[in-house]
């Protein structure tokens, strides 16, 4: 089985978030930079059907420099190559996105039996890139799964819903969109990471159309502290929560 | 003329849309709202007199349950026939995958997770959306003669104003490979943490929980306070307890009455999940952590000696 997951490179936000002074982006100056879970999840369900069913496991990432990162990263989980399709920022408009990822996909010499990206991306959320890419491809699109087995060229796909799971079937070649619990990302080897080094990028010129989306700013909703009260600590704090749990009306 | 996308599973209404009406109806008098599927009747009811003008009802004896690109068929039937100024669907995955299709087939944008739209001009709109889990707001101009947009849950209040909508029934078309995706089978309560987003009180742990055995007094509180357990990224990464009991941005977003973090730093992933929670308090042993400016209340102290003593104190606070 050859398998293409798309992965994006976000910045690692920690606990705050600093906008540029503009407040048209995250200030990244001072931040380190990572995957989603979702993303984690779909390079880790790749991996476990490349050793499942044998097969090729290729990354496709969009950005500025810096992208390789996250791409060698992924190499050291099992990922065998990448096609990193350079543009001027990994916010791209999801409809130019997904025609660029398309274009790159179609030119590549592999046929993909799977194509795998996380449901919506970390950051802006568009949670359409998927389904976009599988009307570009001409295939059918299963999203935001929880659970997939592969047999017989049959993708059979759970969505979570509440308490219950939806169970699609999606033959392949498909495009299956997936979400953070799918399953538990490893951690990288050392002779992964040794490996990692040596895997081949494919750099490719992403040829984007203008966005019909058109940011006007981004603002953080109010980031100062609540005022925390200090209900101090040991058997004093253990009586005072047992009044503020009566008081709010969750403890007779 | 605004469109409503409105989901149902099995006969039952998504209940948020009617919130979706409610946005549509802010942006214009004239909405008709859409349903797709047998066993709608009861939802093509409850729609008819929520204040919409008509409900379009597709079907075609080809559908039996959720098929996302039939309706979306369905939805560019009716867009083609009565050519509305924006297309509205719930924020759920069923609304924004719905929605993306159409977009696709279209070539139109879609915006996600609106909390507040506008329809500035002829084939422009501004609306807010959510980016990182809710923790920033996007403001965005969209240039489309027909916006498709989802909308934030709770964003929009349902409005009281009833009305007699016409009911128009039609078919819709759909080809083999528009088949091809449909819900097979439902499997039941495969997972535990049952209500997590519904409960009243969620009661969390993190990193400084050490390990999985801690999580047994999480669930004896849970247990007294007759809330949930909830976790941080960092457990189910661990593999400490299922990722069904993740609060966050990955995981489930909670907006109980009571929400209490033990031993989680406060991370933005995790914040997007629990800032709805109407009561905050946080235990941790550091007193910078980033939990605490979220907090409503502080217990610095060290959330394996505390645990037990709370439990004591609830339990005998909830037999008197």
């Amino acid at each position: 089985m050859d398998i293409c997951v798309c992965i994006k490179r976000y910045p690692s936000l920690g606990s705050a978030i600093m906008l540029t002074d503009d407040g048209m982006a995250i200030d990244t100056d001072k931040l380190g930079f990572t995957l989603s879970p979702h993303e984690e999840c779909a390079v880790e369900a790749a991996v476990q059907l490349k050793e499942e069913h044998g097969g090729t496991v290729t990354l496709i990432s969009m950005g500025p420099e810096g992208v390789e990162e996250q791409i060698r990263e992924q190499f050291a989980i099992g990922a065998d190559r990448a096609i990193w399709i350079r543009s001027d920022s990994t916010d791209v408009d999801p409809q130019a996105a997904a025609k660029a990822i398309g274009d790159a996909i179609e030119a590549d010499e592999t046929a993909f039996d799977l194509i795998l990206l996380g449901s919506e991306s970390a950051d802006n959320a568009n949670a359409q890139t998927g389904v976009r890419l599988a009307h570009r491809l001409g295939r059918p699109v299963a999203t935001a799964i929880k659970g997939m087995t592969i047999a017989d060229g049959v993708a059979t796909c759970e969505r979570a819903v509440g308490t219950m799971r939806e169970v699609y079937r999606v033959p392949l070649p498909a495009v299956v969109t997936v979400k953070d619990g799918l399953n538990i990302p490893r951690y990288p080897s050392v002779p992964g990471r040794i490996k990692a080094r040596k895997k081949p990028i494919d750099e490719v010129t992403g040829d984007l159309d203008a966005p019909s989306i058109q940011l006007m700013g981004l603002t953080a909703p109010i980031r100062e502290s609540k005022g925390a009260q200090d209900l101090g600590a040991g058997d004093e704090a253990a009586d005072a929560l047992v009044d503020v749990m009566k008081q709010i009306g969750v403890l007779s | 003329m605004i469109l409503v996308y409105a989901d149902h599973d099995r006969g039952e209404l998504d209940p948020l849309a009617l919130q979706v009406v409610s946005a549509a109806r802010g942006l214009d008098a004239d909405v008709h709202a859409l349903i797709v599927g047998p066993n709608a009747e009861k939802c093509v009811d409850d729609l008819a007199s929520a204040g919409v003008r008509a409900v379009h009802h597709g079907t075609n004896a080809a559908i039996d349950d959720y098929t996302p690109r039939a309706n979306a068929n369905a939805v560019i039937t009716v867009m083609d026939r009565l050519e509305p100024r924006a297309v509205l669907a719930a924020g759920t995955p069923r609304g924004s995958e719905v929605l993306a299709h159409v977009a696709s087939i279209k070539d139109l944008p879609l915006v996600t997770e609106c909390s507040e739209i506008a329809l500035t001009g002829s084939g422009t709109a501004e609306v807010t959306r959510a980016r990182w889990g809710g923790n920033l707001l996007e403001r965005s101009e969209v240039s489309a003669d027909v916006l498709l947009a989802t909308v934030q849950a709770h964003a929009f209040a349902v409005s009281e104003d009833a009305g007699d909508a016409q009911v128009e029934a039609f078919e819709v078309p759909v080809t083999d490979a528009d088949l091809e995706v449909s819900i097979v089978e439902r499997t039941g309560a495969a997972e535990t943490g049952v209500g997590l987003a519904e409960a009243k009180v969620v009661i969390s742990g993190g990193r400084g929980m050490d390990g999985p055995e801690a999580f047994g007094m999480l669930e004896e509180l849970a247990d007294i306070l007759g809330g949930a357990v909830g976790c941080s990224r960092v457990v189910t990464a661990a593999g400490w307890r299922p990722h069904a009991e993740q609060v966050g941005q990955t995981g489930t977003k909670v907006a109980p009455d009571l929400y209490i973090a033990f031993g989680i730093s406060g991370a933005t992933q995790h914040i997007a999940g629990c800032k709805s929670a109407k009561t905050l308090i946080a235990v941790n042993t550091d007193g910078q952590a980033p939990i605490m400016t979220h907090a409503d209340y502080a217990v610095v102290d060290n959330l394996h000696t505390l645990l037990p003593v709370l439990i004591e104190k609830a339990r005998a606070a909830q037999g008197a």
